[in-house]
């Protein structure tokens, strides 16, 4: 567990299997926030923890049967709670290619630097493991937090598709950031 | 005007049995060049009745997130291509819209601008839609100049996206909005 070049030990979590007992309890709280839309159902909506135990097992399934996507939760080190999810998707190993969101649950457990660090690892299993050629995220231009952590990692702006994304009574920009390979070795 | 919605200057927009559309797909992807500028994917020659299955899976879900049309030459009634709107998201009201003249003897000539134009006033004034979105391969010029005439807007290059005989190219985000698209047809 406490092996420092495991692909899935960071500094404060921990990339882990999802575990079907007790996860969807934690998660079905979670589709509650709207903020978390976007690494849940796309539209927000509640789910008791029998449809996200459903729902999970679909995730699941598709990750065996198609092969392009892999999807994380994201644990504490020093206690093991569930603390947020992660998924590199849309993966085209042909051109080298994927896309990466990853949320942190409750609001009380943001801020504290949980999604750098599994960002930092997500990268690292990007490049090392799946030997992509670049990583995109899809931000909506409102998500300023996430806009700036992935900043942090590298990401760079590539593209604005102007009202693309409609919540709250009105249209938002979503963001296509990318960060190439080349870039990710420069920096660690 | 409601038959016009479908005809435009050189072509309409049809449907075809799924039947004689997987014919003409499994013909024109034996062209290569033709196949690169459509998508990321690796090329693959797909029989007809491969096609045939992908077109029948389409039909069958009620609220579609896929309308594709067939583009036939209005002198001639010749299908010379597709064009679909490919995800659409009926909630953020924004769809992708993907294009392909599969004869190449009519590349250049006008008809996938005249199609994408049909196209555009479908998704606005028949679906609503308040944005079409879509992706173009940098290498792909003469794509790039039609979805301009339409009005596409240029929103952002997601770089070395494709890798093509060892050599990356960049892919373009092009959209336009309903607004923009009311104010040049007005």
């Amino acid at each position: 567990m406490d092996n420092p070049d495991s692909l899935y030990e960071g500094r404060l979590v921990r990339l882990g299997p999802l575990d079907h007992e007790k996860d969807p309890p934690v998660v079905a709280r979670w589709t509650h926030d709207p903020l978390l839309r976007s690494v849940l159902a796309g539209v927000a909506r509640p789910l008791s923890p029998e449809a996200v135990r459903k729902l999970l097992e679909r995730v699941e399934k598709q990750m065996e049967e198609t092969k392009n996507l892999f999807h994380f939760t994201l644990r504490l080190r020093s206690d093991n709670r569930l603390v947020g999810l992660a998924r590199i998707f849309w993966i085209d190993f042909h051109n080298g290619t994927g896309v990466l969101n990853l949320g942190i649950g409750d609001a009380s457990d943001r801020r504290h630097g949980y999604g750098s660090d599994a960002l930092d690892l997500l990268l690292r299993f990007a490049f090392d493991e799946l030997n992509l050629h670049r990583l995109s995220v899809w931000p909506g231009a409102d998500n300023l937090p996430f806009i700036q952590m992935v900043g942090k990692a590298g990401f760079e702006e590539e593209a604005r598709r102007r009202e693309a994304s409609f919540h709250d009574g009105r249209y938002w920009d979503v963001l296509h950031l990318g960060l190439l390979r080349l870039k990710w070795e420069k920096k660690t | 005007m409601s038959a016009g919605l479908f005809e435009g200057q050189l072509v309409r927009l049809s449907s075809e049995d799924p039947q004689t559309l997987a014919q003409a797909f499994a013909r024109w992807n034996q062209n290569s060049e033709y196949f690169r500028l459509l998508d990321s994917d690796p090329a693959h020659l797909w029989s007809a009745n491969k096609f045939k299955e992908f077109l029948e899976k389409d039909l069958e879900s009620s609220l579609p997130a896929n309308l594709l049309f067939s583009i036939r030459t209005l002198d001639a009634d010749k299908l010379i291509g597709f064009i679909a709107l490919d995800g659409i998201n009926w909630t953020d009201r924004d769809s992708y819209v993907a294009i392909g003249i599969g004869e190449p003897d009519f590349w250049g000539r006008g008809c996938g601008t005249d199609a994408m134009r049909l196209m555009l006033r479908y998704a606005f004034t028949e679906l609503n839609l308040h944005r079409i979105s879509l992706n173009v391969y940098a290498y792909n010029q003469r794509g790039i100049r039609s979805y301009e005439k339409c009005g596409f807007k240029h929103e952002g290059c997601i770089r070395e996206f494709v890798l093509r005989d060892g050599r990356r190219s960049d892919m373009l985000h092009m959209g336009i909005l309903r607004s923009e698209w009311e104010l040049q047809s007005n």
